[in-house]
């Protein structure tokens, strides 16, 4: 898909938490189509942002306008309706329920309430082919709780996918993958960007480098720069805060985890 | 303006027996997650004790000997809950609420097999006897007891928790568990710690109660369910919101009592706290810490 | 429970047909059998058991289902109650068309809080809708305010001692301590009259069974997978774009229509409805019916409801004092030793049988019900 209109556009936006704050003065813009990363060191309010835009936090000064419309005012569930979904760090999905009734229960919740409290009887046609994007076919029935981290992570990705959002935010998608795996993610990234938007933050440089297009360097809350990977990278600023510093991210993911 | 002034000095003394009985339940809450159902039968114990003690030494002196019994007795029974059962519920909120609920029910069987169903009387001791006429009210001098009683536990739970060192680690396990475990503090032995004092407090209070009324096998129930209600307005865990909760809810208690009646006023209290919600849904103080709740 | 049960469910286990074998069968024991064998005395009871059943059920769906712990459940047993004795009582009045115990305590005029219940129509849905609003409104201000857990427990609690206070406190209006007694006839049927009371059994019964299948039917909806997921992880239900608020409020609601429906029915067939009966102690005592029966199964729920009373009524006919430690003992047990219930111990027992059996394929080992926590 092209590179269209703007869909979500963010203005001076701030979220404090008790005086700290998490962003400040983030402006930014992701149009129709763009597959964009969002990196910078522990700390710099990557997922605040992805918190702000999907209602989690309230930012105390800003604006979030999604396809034309005011997202602050929105609770949760009716951000995700208009269409922005997202994962979390840790995958969530329903370890108790099988990959299908994950995917199902992703799937309905646009139904109607009488719809609603009818029972499944079959597997719905966007089910069947979710899992097949996102290459689970084999673990249709089996429960959740049986999969892989990295096939979590997949299952997780599929349950956005198949609510048909405009916008997609993914919150470190390949953290503690396999090398395989994370090639596989990439991939599984670039196939879902053919047709839909994403923003996705991401620690790892390597994976960063081989399926970006354009990437937003955020560091203390703030927007440090934007652009093309190799421009980005070669910016003696970012490789100031972010190169510099990424030997102790590791440390520093244990205290926040 | 007596009526008035009557009417604050019920609700404060109504709401300090709360704080003593609340102070317990909003630790055990806020510390371990255990909605100990059981601590309204300390309170009996510890009015149980009262009524015994008094036979035993006579009125006027069994008062001030009860109340270090009665806070060591409850505080056992607190720490025996806590190693028999509560210790296998950790992180069972719920199942804590419905097995200290079991306890509780075999505790107002015993104490109805032991004392016997019908409610007992204690005197209060010479000495608390008449009342303290001021501003053209009258004062009786057993609630002011109360009320002094209230304040000396409420100064040194306080200074408990903020100059020794066994209060800080208290509310070092009561913000982050996790991370006090990790920091080699023995979270287990704070636990038993914290069971005992607000056992003991509730006891106290079963104490206290014996001034107000009369002492019988479901003593404990009549108050738990407010004492709840003040940790939930209170906020988990917190001592200053305790102490105003109570005092709010039993000011608002006598008041609406005095001008309606007492079934009444429970209902309007219920409607307040609801309404009290929509605005602070986690009570008036609050732990803070970043996160998805 | 529900882990484990829903793949089997869809996938093997008991087929359906024999499920509608076993269901039929139950049902033809209670609504034909047990007329026929029991004495009139013995019938009223199970009546009463299979009241308590339903109170269960929906019990099951807002708790077990839904991770909302009501111990008020009382409040809306005791709401439906009260709106069939009214009715009964208005229907059954003296001179004056004042109910009995109005007379008694000097009454004159009708309160008007009483003129509506008057109409069956009225107090017949009243008994199931009066239930389902108070809840719908009481669920709508602490759920959306993502009040929950214990928060909401403590609620209800203190929601149901605050009614039963007000029907002891309001003798003029409720009849106070003693509540609504004498009920001797039910819509102009006598209900000393044997055939009547066994009618009234069958169509208690017969109530039973519906609120089993809707039940049934709402926790196999994708409603039901909503609602369990928003029991395990609300927040993750949130980001899929459901309100958890509404989830919640729905269940809660027909959690509450459901003892609504029981107390209208209890009235009848027992013969009084009191603040006894509506308290915080029988609120929480149904509880413990259904964490015996394994919370998050309806039919442990049922099982439950009748076993608990079933041994109260024959424990306390012999040892009055026994029963109250015995049933404080069956909240430490059960809560403490076997939080799943009767249901969860045949589980176990079932899959150590067949683990026996055959060797368990690498799925069925991970199968294993996962701990809920609450």
């Amino acid at each position: 898909m092209s590179e269209g209109q703007l869909l979500l556009e963010i203005r001076d936006l701030e979220v404090s938490f008790d005086g700290f704050k998490a962003n400040s003065e983030v402006n930014l813009d992701v149009l129709e189509g763009e597959l964009r990363f969002l990196i910078g060191p522990n700390g710099a309010g990557k997922t605040t942002l992805i918190d702000a835009i999907t209602g989690l936090v309230k930012p105390s000064k800003g604006t979030i306008t999604f396809d034309t419309r005011d997202l602050l005012q929105r609770r949760e569930f009716e951000i995700v309706r208009l269409g922005v979904g997202r994962t979390f760090q840790k995958a969530n999905v329903f370890e108790e329920l099988t990959v299908v009734e994950n995917l199902d229960l992703a799937a309905s919740f646009r139904l109607t309430l009488p719809r609603l409290f009818r029972r499944r009887r079959s597997v719905l046609p966007e089910v069947m082919e979710t899992l097949d994007i996102v290459g689970l076919p084999a673990y249709a029935d089996r429960p959740a709780g049986v999969l892989s981290h990295g096939q979590k992570q997949w299952l997780e990705i599929g349950m956005l996918l198949v609510q048909n959002p405009m916008l997609l935010l993914l919150d470190e998608p390949v953290a503690g993958m396999s090398k395989s795996e994370r090639t596989k993610t990439g991939e599984l990234l670039q196939f879902i960007a053919q047709t839909k938007t994403l923003m996705v933050i991401e620690h790892d440089m390597d994976f960063v480098r081989r399926f970006s297009k354009k990437v937003t360097v955020l560091c203390e809350g703030r927007i440090l720069c934007e652009g093309p990977i190799e421009e980005v990278q070669a910016n003696p600023m970012v490789q100031e805060v972010y190169l510099g510093r990424a030997h102790d991210r590791r440390s520093q993911e244990e205290v926040t985890a | 303006m007596d009526a008035f002034l009557g009417q604050v000095f019920t609700g404060l003394s109504v709401g300090s027996v709360l704080i003593l009985i609340a102070l317990g339940l909003t630790f055990t809450f806020g510390q371990m997650g255990v909605i100990n159902m059981a601590h309204g039968e300390f309170i009996m114990a510890g009015a149980y004790t009262a009524y015994m003690l008094q036979d035993l030494l006579g009125r006027d002196i069994s008062l001030l000997v009860a109340l270090p019994i009665a806070f060591g007795i409850a505080g056992v029974m607190g720490l025996l809950l806590e190693f028999l059962l509560i210790r296998r519920l950790y992180g069972r909120p719920l199942d804590t609420l419905l097995v200290t609920w079991g306890v509780s029910l075999m505790l107002q069987q015993l104490a109805r097999d032991l004392f016997g169903a019908p409610n007992v009387q204690v005197s209060a001791p010479e000495w608390l006897g008449g009342s303290l006429h001021a501003g053209g009210a009258s004062f009786s001098y057993s609630r002011i007891f109360i009320m002094g009683l209230v304040v000396v536990c409420v100064v040194g739970i306080w200074l408990f928790l903020t100059r020794l060192p066994q209060g800080a680690r208290m509310r070092a396990v009561m913000q982050n568990r996790q991370l006090a475990s990790c920091s080699g503090l023995k979270t287990h032995s704070i636990d038993r710690l914290t069971f005992f004092i607000g056992s003991g407090l509730a006891g106290l209070a079963g104490v206290a109660l014996t001034l107000l009324g009369s002492t019988g096998p479901t003593l404990g129930t009549n108050y738990i369910v407010d004492a709840f209600l003040v940790v939930v307005v209170g906020g988990l865990g917190q001592l200053k919101g305790a102490v105003i909760a109570a005092i709010g809810l039993g000011l608002i208690n006598s008041f609406v009592e005095f001008n309606t009646e007492a079934s009444i006023a429970k209902v309007a209290v219920f409607i307040t706290i609801v309404a009290f919600l929509q605005v602070r849904p986690q009570g008036l103080f609050v732990l803070k810490s970043r996160g998805l709740a | 429970m529900t882990s484990i049960s829903l793949p089997k469910i869809l996938g093997g286990g008991l087929t359906p047909w024999k499920r509608r074998a076993i269901f039929l069968a139950v049902g033809f024991v209670l609504v034909v059998v047990m007329p026929a064998s029991l004495s009139g005395f013995r019938l009223a009871l199970l009546g009463k058991y299979l009241c308590f059943a339903i109170i269960a059920i929906g019990i099951d769906l807002a708790w077990g289902y839904g991770g909302m712990l009501t111990i008020g459940q009382g409040l809306f047993f005791g709401l439906g109650g009260y709106s069939m004795g009214m009715f009964l009582k208005l229907q059954e009045a003296g001179p004056g068309n004042l109910p009995d115990f109005m007379v008694w305590s000097g009454v004159e005029t009708l309160p008007g809080l009483w003129k509506p219940f008057a109409s069956p129509v009225f107090a017949l849905a009243g008994a199931v809708l009066i239930p389902m609003v108070v809840a719908a409104a009481l669920g709508a201000l602490i759920f959306r305010r993502r009040v929950r857990g214990a928060y909401f427990a403590i609620l209800t609690q203190a929601l149901t001692l605050a009614f039963a206070i007000l029907l002891v406190g309001q003798q003029g209006i409720t009849g106070g301590t003693n509540g609504l007694t004498n009920v001797t006839t039910f819509v102009g049927y006598d209900l000393n009259d044997p055939v009547n009371q066994r009618s009234l059994y069958v169509l208690i019964a017969v109530c039973l069974g519906l609120v089993y299948l809707l039940g049934r039917q709402i926790v196999q909806s994708r409603y039901g997978r909503v609602l369990m997921a928003v029991r395990d992880r609300e927040d993750r239900v949130r980001f899929l774009g459901y309100n958890p608020t509404t989830i919640k409020i729905i269940a809660f609601s027909i959690s509450a229509g459901m003892a609504g429906l029981a107390g209208a029915l209890f009235v009848p067939i027992v013969g009084i409805i009191s603040p006894a009966m509506v308290g915080i102690v029988p609120s929480i005592e149904m509880v413990i019916w259904v964490a015996l029966g394994g919370r998050g199964t309806l039919i442990g729920a049922v099982i439950g409801a009748v076993l608990v009373n079933y041994a109260k009524t024959t424990l306390s006919e012999a040892y009055p004092s026994g029963w109250l430690y015995f049933q404080g003992l069956l909240f430490v047990v059960v809560m403490a030793f076997a939080p799943r219930g009767i249901a969860g111990l045949w589980r176990m027992y079932n899959e150590r049988f067949r683990s026996k059996k055959a060797v368990p394929s690498s799925e069925q080992m991970h199968q294993q019900p996962a701990e809920v926590t609450t």
